[in-house]
């Protein structure tokens, strides 16, 4: 390096001051791209809910989202939830065969739908029907410059097209999860019943006496988060889409893997809180 | 050409009182709408706009050209709000609208109609419900007030004659019938001010004319103020009032077509040779 005078020179950092940076650039880096990535979420999810108090208010976009998450999503959902509850009864069967405790196939399927299966399960099929239709419908409306139309009409494009999605998955996911519930356990009675001889007797009444409201009131408390966090995810990956087609297919795929990693990870951390908040009867 | 304005060479009309204590675009101007000084707009490493001052004349058609990725369509934005510059002044009617709230840029957006490119009409709705839009979003009127106003347009349009259109999606539609709808769309409202983003990008010679024909149509049935971004330079001296270069984010000429034409100006040069419109210059060049 050359050096002309000491005044057109910044001041020399000394070498262990810019290791020093350096290191804290390496530690920083990490917590400001997660901060990042959470916070630009945040604020688009801030900006959807504020809009919901705001005049106009668009019911038929509303109930239109909610037709499209929650009726276009029922024959998957019914498919998945038959054989979800079939699939866990056979596991419980064997299971509980090696304690010869069988009759308990009604509590521990019930107990797993309610708490589990049916609101991961419900977030995981919404997220790969519904949340990857939203984000591939934004993310063509951004290339196709429709949401700056919208923008030129002044209308807010949150509030037309994100705010709808977000309270309609939020508000259905519960919907979507009971209706998991109810065909769950008719694949896990069927199957207990039909093809494993179980009695009828003991499987209904382990699932009442073992089986609360407390366990579903967790199940749909998690469903409203889980239906938050993935149109959340799907919005905001078609949201900000730049560029052509693509970028809306990545986008999609962008939008269902982290719509699906949000729904597990927080769902840990959900029944967490909710054991230490309830804790279960012995 | 673009020369710096001042209160009395530019035709200001509307003495009164003046909010801006001086200022000389702080007066609705009788020629001028739209007036642009030293708006600049940087994305990350990218300085695209650098200083543009622009001048658009009420009730003409006034066309932006220039290469591709010089900015263009990001001056256009500026125009309507879509995009908040750096640093720099939007004068609208007198008016500087960068300071703008979003409500108050909301309200101001009622004056702008936008063509966009490819139209950009809503997938999810029928001709109808596109054009019909700005109306049901702003006003409550009845559904045949609504309808009246837009089976006018498809009439004034030459829509109507199209078998079933009302009832089409934008993917039944043909490029031009595409464009007339965005253009019914943008005047359903009645805008003073009508932005067209490169409107015949896309389409074939006798297409293009024919958006030609209806931009000028516009212009002088609805007397907007039209500006119109392009890159075809036979578009721009057809329909054109008034045409200013934008070139490495400045407006590097502005004037007449006459004017325009006229210039020495480098980067014009070679745009307008390129296109045929005039002889390349050779060696010393014409006077």
């Amino acid at each position: 390096m050359t050096t002309t005078s000491s005044a057109d020179n910044p001041p020399e950092v000394p070498p262990y001051e810019r290791r020093f940076r350096t290191l804290l650039d390496h530690l920083v880096a990490p917590i400001l791209i997660i901060l990042n990535y959470f916070g630009e979420r945040a604020i688009m999810l801030g900006h959807a809910l504020s809009a919901l108090v705001r005049r106009p208010f668009r019911l038929r976009l509303f109930l239109d989202q909610m037709e499209f998450v929650g009726v276009g999503s029922l024959p998957i959902i019914s498919l998945v939830g038959f054989f979800s509850g079939a699939v866990s009864a056979q596991q419980a069967i064997t299971a509980l065969r090696i304690f010869n405790q069988e009759r308990f196939v009604g509590a521990t399927v019930g107990i797993s739908l309610a708490q589990e299966l049916a609101p991961v399960f419900t977030g995981l099929m919404i997220t790969a029907r519904a949340g990857s239709g939203m984000a591939t419908e934004l993310g063509s409306m951004r290339i196709t410059e429709q949401i700056d139309a919208l923008s030129t009409f002044a209308v807010d494009p949150i509030q037309y097209l994100v705010t709808p999605r977000v309270i309609a998955t939020t508000l259905i996911m519960p919907v979507m999860t009971m209706v998991f519930n109810i065909v769950g356990l008719v694949g896990a009675y069927l199957f207990s019943i039909y093809f494993e001889h179980i009695d009828l007797g003991q499987f209904t009444e382990q699932f009442t006496y073992w089986t609360d409201p407390k366990d579903y009131i967790i199940g749909v408390s998690k469903a409203l988060v889980f239906g938050l966090v993935l149109s959340v995810a799907a919005c905001y990956q078609g949201f900000n889409v730049r560029g052509g087609a693509k970028e809306v297919g990545l986008a999609t795929t962008r939008a269902v893997v982290a719509g699906s990693v949000s729904i597990l990870v927080s769902d840990y951390f959900l029944i967490d809180a909710f054991h230490i908040l309830w804790p279960y009867k012995s | 050409m673009n020369q710096p304005p001042t209160p009395t060479s530019q035709g200001s009309s509307s003495p009164g009182p003046d909010p801006a204590g001086g200022n000389p675009f702080a007066q609705r101007d009788e020629r001028w709408q739209i007036r642009v000084r030293g708006l600049n707009k940087t994305f990350g490493p990218q300085h695209v706009l650098r200083g543009v001052d622009l001048d658009i004349e009420r009730g003409r058609t006034n066309i932006i050209i220039g290469g591709s990725g010089q900015g263009k369509s990001v001056l256009m934005k500026h125009l309507m709000g879509l995009l908040h510059p750096d640093s720099g002044e939007i004068w609208v009617d007198g008016i500087d609208v960068v300071p703008f709230t979003a409500a108050e840029m909301g309200k101001l957006r009622r004056k702008f109609g936008m063509v966009f490119q490819y139209a950009a009409l809503f997938d999810s709705m029928n001709v109808v419900e596109n054009i019909a839009f700005p109306l049901v979003e702003r006003y409550n009127l009845s559904r045949n007030e609504i309808m009246e106003r837009v089976r006018d347009l498809l009439q004034r349009l030459d829509l109507a004659k199209v078998d079933g259109i009302e009832k089409k999606i934008p993917p039944e539609l043909s490029g031009g019938q595409r464009k007339r709808v965005g253009l019914a769309r943008a005047l359903i409202d009645r805008p003073e001010i009508l932005l067209y983003d490169e409107p015949t990008t896309g389409l074939d010679p006798v297409a293009t004319k024919n958006v030609d024909e209806m931009i000028r149509r516009t212009a002088d049935e609805f007397g907007v103020t039209s500006v119109v971004i392009s890159h075809d330079m036979a578009s721009t001296f057809r329909i054109g009032d008034r045409i200013s270069m934008l070139h490495e984010g400045k407006i590097v000429v502005s004037g007449t077509p006459q004017e325009v034409l006229a210039s020495r100006h480098p980067a014009l040069r070679e745009f307008v040779e390129t296109s045929g419109l005039v002889a390349p210059e050779n060696g010393e060049g014409r006077s």
